[in-house]
Formats: structure tokens, sequence, C-alpha cells
């Protein structure tokens, strides 16, 4: 059942018809609070660092770069990072390149669903300008209008090694504790739901997907 | 062969018939012929694979030419089949029915350049693009830049580079330039 919430504090889920409405949350996201005492939150971050799932979803060219990450002559697993065939259990996303209007639906849909903490690596050259699809009527040009960024790999296409000095450079923001992309996603939740509502026309998916 | 293309030019008014290459050979037929030849030619002459189909937007002409790829297996031989429709709504035959794979190209004909194939499954449903609301974006009168520009923004900082400029001025200062 849902859960009674003051109206200024729901959402509206406008796409999903009235039975729909009945099955789905209507919360808000929650933004992360770190741990009072520094020392527990610093911990968390070398922990968190140190075990990245990224989720086995290639969204455009750029993930044909995540099969050879993964297997023996690059060995993500050093690193402690392996692959998740479900956001529920994944925490990291790596936007494989250009990312179309129809695959940008799945994206904010998996990104949604993964559970925090969660961090974006954005690949290639496409997420940043569009890159060679910068005048496509169907591939997005400014990826981080539609989801926070936490680290950008730029290239076409980036090589392996590339995409595994990106991975350590994330272990070391996230040990910083720089990465906030999730919980900018939460304070600016408006201007990202009303920029992916610009260009998903038929918006027929919960405002926010739990 | 060309027993066969005189039989066609007799019995389905086939015109055009050109010889691009040895293996590959295009030619043209009437709108109400189309169904008919291509069975004949996938039952009796051995054209038994559809590789692809396509249209080609002659804007200039008002109109669309749509292609058929056959390919015969044992005569190792490509046929392109031409037929030309109004550019303006004008339905074309679905041919569904003779390959099941002919769906998802009449689908996709139909997205991205607007011609219906009325009878053809699933025909409006949306393939690629979900919620589309302009006209279809295969269509030369489409500004594809303009739209992208429009609906998903341009991102400050972009330049592009003329690249034997470039090369001339930042790769090979020294060389003046005058070698190819």
């Amino acid at each position: 059942m849902i859960k009674s919430l003051s109206t200024e504090d729901t959402l509206e889920n406008a796409g999903l018809t009235a039975e729909e409405q009945q099955l789905f949350s209507n919360a808000r996201p929650k933004a992360y609070e770190p741990y009072p005492i520094k020392a527990v939150e610093d911990f968390a971050n070398w922990a968190r660092a140190n075990s990245l799932w990224v989720l086995a979803f290639g969204t455009g060219c750029g993930a044909i770069e995540l099969r050879p990450l993964m297997t023996a002559r690059f060995d993500a697993n050093r690193f402690g990072v392996a692959g998740r065939p479900t956001p529920r259990q994944s925490s990291v996303f790596v936007i494989g390149g250009y990312a179309s209007v129809k695959t940008l639906k799945r994206i904010i849909r998996s990104y949604e669903q993964m559970q925090g903490p969660k961090f974006v690596i954005a690949l290639g050259i496409c997420p940043v300008n569009g890159g060679m699809y910068f005048d496509s009527y169907n591939t997005i040009n400014q990826f981080d209008q539609y989801i926070p960024v936490d680290l950008y790999i730029t290239g076409c296409m980036p090589r392996p090694e590339v995409l595994v000095a990106g991975i350590m450079e994330l272990q070391k923001k996230i040990k910083q504790g720089r990465c906030d992309g999730a919980n900018r996603y939460v304070e600016n939740f408006d201007w990202y739901k009303a920029n992916q509502k610009k260009v998903i026309k038929n918006w027929d998916m919960p405002d926010y997907n739990w | 062969m060309s027993a066969m293309f005189e039989r066609l030019e007799r019995e389905f008014g086939v015109t055009n018939i050109t010889e691009l290459k040895p293996g590959l050979t295009t030619l043209k037929v009437a709108k109400d012929k189309t169904e008919t030849l291509i069975r004949e030619l996938r039952d009796r002459e051995g054209y038994t694979h559809l590789n692809f189909m396509t249209v080609i937007d002659y804007i200039e002409d008002s109109l669309f030419t749509v292609v058929y790829m056959l390919h015969n297996y044992d005569r190792k031989d490509s046929l392109s089949i031409h037929v030309d429709i109004g550019r303006d709504g004008e339905d074309m035959v679905s041919i569904h029915h003779l390959w099941a794979q002919a769906w998802t190209y009449q689908r996709e004909l139909r997205e991205a350049y607007g011609i219906r194939f009325p009878g053809s499954p699933r025909q409006d449903e949306d393939f690629v693009l979900e919620g589309w609301d302009q006209i279809p974006p295969m269509r030369r009168e489409f500004d594809t830049k303009k739209f992208s520009e429009e609906r998903f923004g341009h991102r400050e900082g972009r330049s592009s580079e003329e690249p034997r400029e470039h090369m001339k001025v930042n790769l090979y200062p020294n060389r003046g330039g005058d070698e190819q």
C-alpha cells in the first residue's frame, strides 16, 4: 500500500494509469546522510571504493570495452570491480558511449533502481557533447542533464587501459568523499525530471522508480 | 539468366534491367506487379533470401523508391528490385507473407519514412523512436541538426577543426604545407 505522505513531498506519477498508481510508490528520493563521525565515514568510503559492482548494461558501443576489462588481460577484479546483472545489486553504472532516447529511458529506470551508494562513469565523448552523433535526431547530447555523472572518461573509444585509470580515479574520489552524484540527483530532482521529460515523450513509468 | 529477364520483361513489365557488377542486377517494376514478381522470383527462380528492404528518398522528383534485395544461393546472384511510389502518403504493398522478417523492415520504414504497408503485422507500433512527435526523421525535409539542437541542447565549447589546416599548423609547422 502507498504510504500516506503529505502532498508537497509526493510525486504525481502522472504517466501511470489509476490502477498502476496504486502499485507504485510516490515518495521522493532521500539524500544520503554521511555518518556523523568522520573516521567512520572515511572507513565506509574506503570499503565502498574497493567493492565496485558494475551494472552489466551496455548502453552504447562503448560497452564493448567492458568485456576485455573484466577478463584475464585487464582483469578489473584486481581493483575489486565485478559485474552484476541487476541494478538492485550494483553500485557503478558505466554509460557506454552514446545514449539514444529509447535507451535513456531504460538508463533512468535502472539508475533509479540502483541502491546507494551509486556512482556513474560516462565513457567516451558522446555523453559529454554528443560526439560524432551531435546532430542525430535520436541521441542526446549532454548526458549530465538527465543523470548526474561522477566521472568522465573521454575518447572515442577509450581503451580498457583508460577505463582502468578511470576506475582508479573513481576510487580516489570515493575515498575523498567527493562522489556526491546521487545526492545531487536528489537535491535537483525536479530539474533532472523536467529535463528527462523534455526528451522522453512517452513517459509511462513512475516518476521515481524504486 | 537473360532468358529469365526476357520472361520477366514480358510477364511483369520489368524495365531498366542493369547489371551493376557480376552478381548484382537492378531492375524496376510497377507497384501493382511487385508482390507477384517477388513471389515468382522466390518460388520459381530460386531467389529465396530477402537480404534487406530499404527506401531511397528522391525529394526532387517527389518519389520514394522502395528497394528489395533478393539473393539466390545457387547462382550466387543478387537482384535489386526498385519500385517507385509517391512521396506524399502513398501506401506500399506488403510482403510480410513471403518472408516473416519483412515485418520488421516494414515497421521500421513506416517509422523512418512514414510509408504504410497495409496488412503488415504490428505496423503502427513504435520501433526505435518511442513517442516520436515530429515528421518521420529519415525524410529529407527533416532538419536533423536543427531538431537536435532544439531538443537535446548544445554544449558550449565544442569546436571542430578542418583536419588538413589543423595538421599543417599544429603537427607539421616546419614543412610549409606544400607537399601532399
